[in-house]
């Protein structure tokens, strides 16, 4: 896609292909012979992790989807019974299923804090950042839709409370809010409508994500990949061929990467569940407590930590938005934090407020923090996350480029890799 | 009717002038430039450069032609058809008849003890039927209404805008029949009792985000911004009311 193509059909028949659709050669431009900064690290392996992860996703879906009923009556049991006992292998896939999203999750956090250490959303790549975005959202729906199917207690009552969140409209439209979520629910409640649907979309969207991802992947190579100096190539002594270079280290990964997964798979398959998914949804009892799944809770903290409806939702919504305007909240002319050292260190601090933040979401409402004979309640330390959360983008971020002294950067990523690294 | 085809025809070129970034002071002549253009179209047999026939305006025909009018004309029908198409797939998500038609139920109250709630399912919600004690009758009446954080009674028996006193939250005193749904987030609130108190008001608690509230349904503390509804209801006999 960058740069001139290089691609030389060599038999007659690849000829006459190339002539007609020339597919090989995207595929050879694009993963072949596509030049890449030659100082790309482990954490640049993720993308390719992702891309790995729909599609074992989608495979897996597909499979359960000729073993699951969406109906509100044989749901629990379809899952339960039939898939993870009469099934052959049904056990097997659905664990792959269930923890592939969390591993998708995973790696998904990784790249995205991995962009946003080096600034790969400055330009010329916001739209690249943005296109992710757009991605991680879509997987956050996808994730919710799926969680529902199984239709335990967490699954109806997580639907629920989330689908709620559009009742908040309410207080800016009156009755505007309770239309919607009847809309969405087809019911006056979450109930057989609400699970055909959930089930249609979750099978969509995947496919929806597809098409994201390869305007994503597009748009990644206009520019071309960023590196961990977050200089640009100045000539081919910077770059290497992705194929083998970034193929081999991007299967290497990958394959640590599923011995990770793997290991969840066949020892701990429900370490990421929570155990009331294994009570059949019933509209009539609330769980004691409702959890969404790790990879939502700081999200869920930042709900959770304001007193008042509407604006939860908003301080929830804004959360997620926020992302969208990072291109232009940062202020610095130097992408990567490597010569950053105010916002490294910010960086790092923001790190450590969504784990907070996401521990918080874990708790009960009513939790506390007992310091030295005082009690510290939970809610009033996500306040503080969330504060900070929001300050880091939309006060550190434009004011700390421009108070920051960069350390120098390296004349060229060439030069950079011969001094091992060192500036 | 010609001022009306006037006017729309002016609206028309309108559109297709900003449409074309042409100059506002043409605004005026628009409305006739339409028939002029007519004049453009060829005789049979007499062959003029296509460009100058069929474009639609731009920096050198800054006039609106026909094909212009043809652009927005059918531009307009197909946005509107656009939206009567995409209304039966929007429409569809909505409560089928059959969701309808379970909406409306009967229920026997005879066997509930004073102090006691029991929950019926009405509409996929919890229905919260609570035959309050004496006590638990007072304190919701001594509650003061311009203190509460809901001052409506969001009784579906009772008008939009009426006060949040405990005598409009019920039909009779000793029976409290509410939508057992969360207003916060739609958890179903945990019922308080002298045994097992949940909250501090003595009515419910909801451990999902934390609200309470009191024996009359109303919402004191917490993230809920409104009182628990009351459904709409009547007492058929003395035992049993029917809701919906």
């Amino acid at each position: 896609m960058a740069g001139h193509s290089t691609y030389v059909p060599a038999t007659g028949l690849t000829r006459w292909l190339d002539k007609r659709l020339p597919i090989i050669r995207l595929v050879n431009d694009s993963f072949v012979t596509f030049p890449a900064p030659r100082n790309l690290n482990f954490w640049y392996t993720f993308g390719g992790i992702l891309a790995f992860m729909l599609g074992i996703q989608i495979l897996t879906g597909i499979v359960l989807a000729m073993h699951y009923v969406p109906n509100s009556d044989l749901a629990f049991s379809s899952v339960e019974q039939r898939i993870m006992r009469e099934v052959n292998y049904g056990w097997l896939i659905r664990y792959i299923h269930a923890n592939g999203a969390s591993m998708f999750f995973l790696a998904v956090y990784i790249h995205m804090f991995r962009g946003l250490y080096y600034g790969s959303y400055k330009a010329p790549r916001e739209l690249l950042w943005i296109l992710g975005v757009f991605i991680y959202l879509l997987m956050v729906a996808t994730a919710f839709f799926g969680y529902v199917l199984p239709w335990g207690q967490m699954s109806f009552w997580g639907a629920t409370v989330i689908t709620s969140l559009f009742s908040a409209i309410d207080q800016i439209i009156p009755h505007l809010g309770t239309a919607i979520t009847t809309w969405l629910w087809g019911d006056f409640a979450v109930g057989d409508a609400t699970l055909n649907r959930f089930f249609s979309l979750h099978y969509l969207m995947p496919f929806v994500i597809a098409g994201v991802v390869g305007l994503h992947i597009w748009a990644l190579h206009v520019p071309g990949n960023n590196n961990p100096l977050g200089i640009d190539p100045k000539g081919p002594q910077d770059m290497v061929p992705f194929h083998p270079y970034y193929t081999v280290k991007d299967l290497f990964y990958l394959v640590l990467f599923l011995i990770f997964y793997m290991a969840f798979v066949f020892y701990a398959p429900n370490f990421f569940g929570n155990p009331d998914n294994y009570i059949q949804a019933n509209p009539l009892v609330t769980p004691p407590d409702i959890v969404p799944e790790w990879y939502l809770l700081p999200f869920y903290a930042m709900l959770r930590s304001v007193p008042q409806k509407l604006l939860g939702v908003m301080v929830m919504g804004g959360a997620l938005a926020t992302l969208l305007f990072i291109p232009w909240l940062d202020s610095s002319k130097v992408r990567s934090c490597r010569f950053r050292p105010l916002m490294k260190q910010l960086f790092w601090i923001f790190a450590a407020d969504c784990v907070l933040l996401g521990y918080c979401g874990s708790q009960t409402a009513d939790a506390a923090w007992n310091i030295a004979g005082v009690d510290l309640p939970l809610v009033w330390v996500a306040r503080l996350a969330t504060l900070y959360y929001f300050a880091f983008f939309w006060v550190l971020m434009p004011w700390i480029g421009k108070i920051e002294r960069t350390t120098p950067l390296p004349e060229s990523i060439a030069q950079s890799v011969l001094n091992k690294g060192r500036a | 009717m010609v001022t009306a085809g006037f006017k729309l025809r002016g609206i028309l070129a309108f559109c297709a002038a900003s449409c074309r970034n042409t100059r506002h002071k043409r605004l005026t002549i628009l409305a006739f430039s339409i028939h002029k253009t007519r004049s453009h179209i060829p005789a049979v047999g007499a062959p003029q450069p296509i460009n100058e026939v069929t474009t639609v305006a731009n920096a050198s025909n800054p006039e609106p032609t026909r094909r212009d009018f043809l652009y927005i004309a059918t531009g307009a029908v197909a946005t509107v058809g656009a939206a009567f198409a995409a209304w039966p797939f929007i429409d569809q998500m909505n409560p089928s008849s059959a969701v309808l038609a379970m909406a409306s139920i009967e229920v026997d109250i005879s066997a509930i003890q004073p102090g006691q709630q029991v929950i019926f399912k009405w509409r996929g919600h919890p229905l919260f039927v609570r035959r309050r004690t004496a006590k638990e009758i007072a304190e919701a009446r001594a509650a003061s209404v311009s203190a509460l954080v809901d001052g409506l009674a969001r009784n579906a028996n009772l008008t939009d805008s009426a006060p949040a006193s405990d005598e409009n939250r019920v039909i009779k005193p000793e029976w409290l029949v509410l939508v057992g749904v969360c207003t916060h987030l739609g958890c179903t609130p945990t019922v308080s009792t002298p045994q097992s108190p949940q909250g501090s008001f003595g009515g419910w608690l909801c451990h999902c985000h934390g609200s309470e509230y009191d024996t009359a349904g109303r919402i004191r503390k917490g993230p809920a911004p409104q009182n628990l509804a009351v459904p709409p209801y009547s007492f058929t006999d003395s035992t049993k009311i029917k809701i919906g």
